[in-house]
């Protein structure tokens, strides 16, 4: 560093003089030359790399005829296939509010001060994060073989409001629903408590000093800041979800991907039907994605200076400042 | 802005701090403390950290539960109610009403991030006090224009220095026209350049008659604007007085000794 200074003041005969012009103005003035922005020759070789192995992709899935498009294209849309959708949404969303639901509720005992709601919530999480989800649904199916009749009254009496033969209460839809929503509070439980425990102690204390009620406490101040950290864990938990309700098809329950075996055990025509199922996941975990984006954005408010910009946003501000370039068309 | 919103000079306000006494573990932070504060007077709190100063302020709103002694405002007790000869504790909701009138100003503002400086200002109003959206919102703006930030109102916290965070903290503690405002420490997070357009807003409220309490650093600002001075150390008081005697005139080793070392610097401005 030193040296570039004194080999500029050796080629300047007068330096006093230089310094002294260049803190007042410039000689020429360069305000109007163009920038040119320096170039970054690697990353048009990773570019380039990149768009090669994208292309050679694309080439072999359009060309290869045993990808089977055409198959693919006459069962994403069949009745059938539809139906099974439907199933799949249905169950996603049902035991999704109910799982979060009894999630939160499980978060809470937890971080009660009482020791029974306490240690009641964390044996829940652990048998039900311990126990795969297959032999949960098998278990729930067969409840019937554990206990033949369920009856509602008063515990330790002989007083019954209700009884039920198990096995026609427990459908398949009923040990489907149950099965995921227990799975699902249990992991819920913890994302939630762990989005809680992330809010600043200083926040319940400023409100409580400001007299606002426990509820109002934790639903106006402490819920929505720790959404920002419950929101990524819970959406990666529904999409896991989405493609959880996959393994009801043990219990023959006509949902997307036992739709879609059933088709191809007749067809034969397995990897199209199986890729019919899985461009519906793809399109599914698209759709959330999406609302993830714009939900976590309305949550980000006040923990970022300035919002970043929405995709729409972005695509509207590089039409406006391309917008030169549209009227030279 | 008119002054016709700030209080007359009160008669309410009145705290009387009797042999309070508060552990936390082993460790003793209150070993009886008795203190009177006038109502309508500026009081600061100063000492050396530790001390206890901060704690006493939090069991003035019952933010602290003490484990001996009771805290009184205007003659009702904070957090308790006498039946026969035992102190109950009040419930949830009626603690919640009693702090209702002490409003807290805190070192780190703990203004909640996801609202507007707005939003910070009238959720209290409303979910407290049940007033109309559009009344506290009035309120709220009102507020914000005493402490210089009327065209600040729908910026987020995150967007403001931290003395404007502590001017809405400020007006937020003013809108349930508390009674008391207590300020712990409320510059000592602040850059020493944003420190005083803080302490301007302090010393207007200081002629509004609302009680003020104050912990602090600050010398120069307790010097000003006090009308008592209390020194605090290890727990206990040590001394207190009107503020030229505390200062140019400490009784106490222990009071000269930690003056002599916190005004020197102070007094560089």
């Amino acid at each position: 560093m030193s040296s570039a200074v004194t080999s500029v003041s050796q080629s300047a005969p007068e330096p006093a003089a230089v310094v002294a012009d260049r803190t007042t103005r410039a000689a020429v003035d360069y305000a109007d030359y163009p920038l040119v922005p320096a170039p970054r020759p690697w990353r048009w070789v990773g570019t380039a790399v990149v768009a090669l192995g994208v292309a050679a992709v694309a080439w072999s899935l359009a060309t290869n005829p045993r990808w089977e498009w055409g198959v693919v294209a006459q069962w994403f849309t069949a009745r059938s296939v539809i139906n099974g959708l439907a199933e799949t949404l249905k169950l996603t969303a049902i035991s999704g509010v109910l799982g979060f639901v009894l999630g939160f509720i499980l978060a809470l005992m937890r971080l009660s001060s009482s020791p029974l709601l306490l240690s009641v919530s964390w044996t829940f999480s652990w048998i039900f994060r311990s126990t795969p989800l297959l032999v949960q649904m098998l278990l729930w199916y067969n409840l019937g073989y554990l206990y033949e009749k369920i009856s509602l009254g008063i515990p330790f009496t002989d007083v019954r409001f209700f009884e039920v033969q198990t096995t026609t209460l427990i459908s398949q839809f009923a040990a489907a629903v149950l099965g995921l929503t227990l799975n699902q509070a249990a992991y819920s439980a913890e994302i939630i408590r762990g989005g809680i425990l992330s809010v600043d102690q200083g926040q319940l204390e400023a409100a409580a000093a400001l007299g606002i009620p426990a509820w109002r406490r934790s639903t106006r101040i402490v819920l929505p800041q720790a959404m920002r950290a419950i929101l990524p864990n819970a959406f990666n938990e529904i999409i896991g979800l989405v493609k959880g309700t996959s393994i009801v098809y043990v219990l023959a329950y006509s949902e997307l991907f036992y739709t879609v075996q059933v088709i191809y055990n007749r067809t034969q025509q397995v990897l199209p039907l199986l890729l019919v199922a899985t461009l519906w996941y793809v399109v599914i975990t698209s759709v959330l994605s999406v609302f993830q984006y714009y939900i976590e954005r309305h949550y980000s408010k006040g923990a970022v200076r300035t919002l970043p910009l929405t995709p729409l946003q972005k695509a509207r501000k590089f039409f406006a400042t391309h917008a030169p370039v549209r009227s030279l068309r | 802005m008119s002054t016709a919103t700030l209080a007359p000079p009160a008669t309410r306000g009145l705290v009387e701090i009797t042999k309070v006494r508060k552990s936390f573990g082993a460790a003793e932070v209150l070993k009886g403390i008795t203190l009177t504060v006038q109502p309508g007077g500026v009081t600061v709190i100063v000492g050396p950290s530790g001390s206890g100063k901060s704690t006493l302020l939090r069991t003035i709103n019952h933010l602290e539960k003490v484990d001996g002694g009771f805290i009184a405002i205007d003659g009702e007790l904070v957090g308790y109610r006498v039946r026969g000869s035992r102190l109950h504790e009040l419930r949830e909701k009626e603690i919640l009403k009693q702090r209702r009138e002490i409003g807290m100003v805190f070192q780190n503002f703990n203004l909640f991030p996801h609202l507007t400086a707005l939003e910070n200002v009238t959720e209290a109003p409303v979910v407290a006090q049940g007033r109309s959206k559009a009344e506290a919102r009035e309120r709220g703006l009102e507020l914000l224009d005493r402490v210089g930030l009327r065209d600040r109102a729908d910026a987020y916290p995150r967007q403001l220095s931290g003395g404007q965070q502590q001017r809405v903290a400020i007006a937020r503690a003013l809108a349930l026209d508390p009674k008391i405002l207590l300020f712990d420490e409320p510059t000592s997070a602040l850059d020493p350049e944003l420190v005083n357009e803080v302490l301007d807003v302090i010393r207007e409220l200081a002629k509004s008659g609302t009680t003020l309490i104050i912990v602090t650093h600050e010398m120069g600002f307790a010097r000003d604007v006090a009308d008592t001075v209390v020194f605090m150390d290890q727990g206990r008081i040590v001394e207190q007085g009107p503020p030229q005697d505390i200062f140019s005139n400490p009784q106490e080793e222990r009071t000269r000794s930690f003056f002599s070392k916190v005004i020197e610097p102070a007094f560089n401005i």
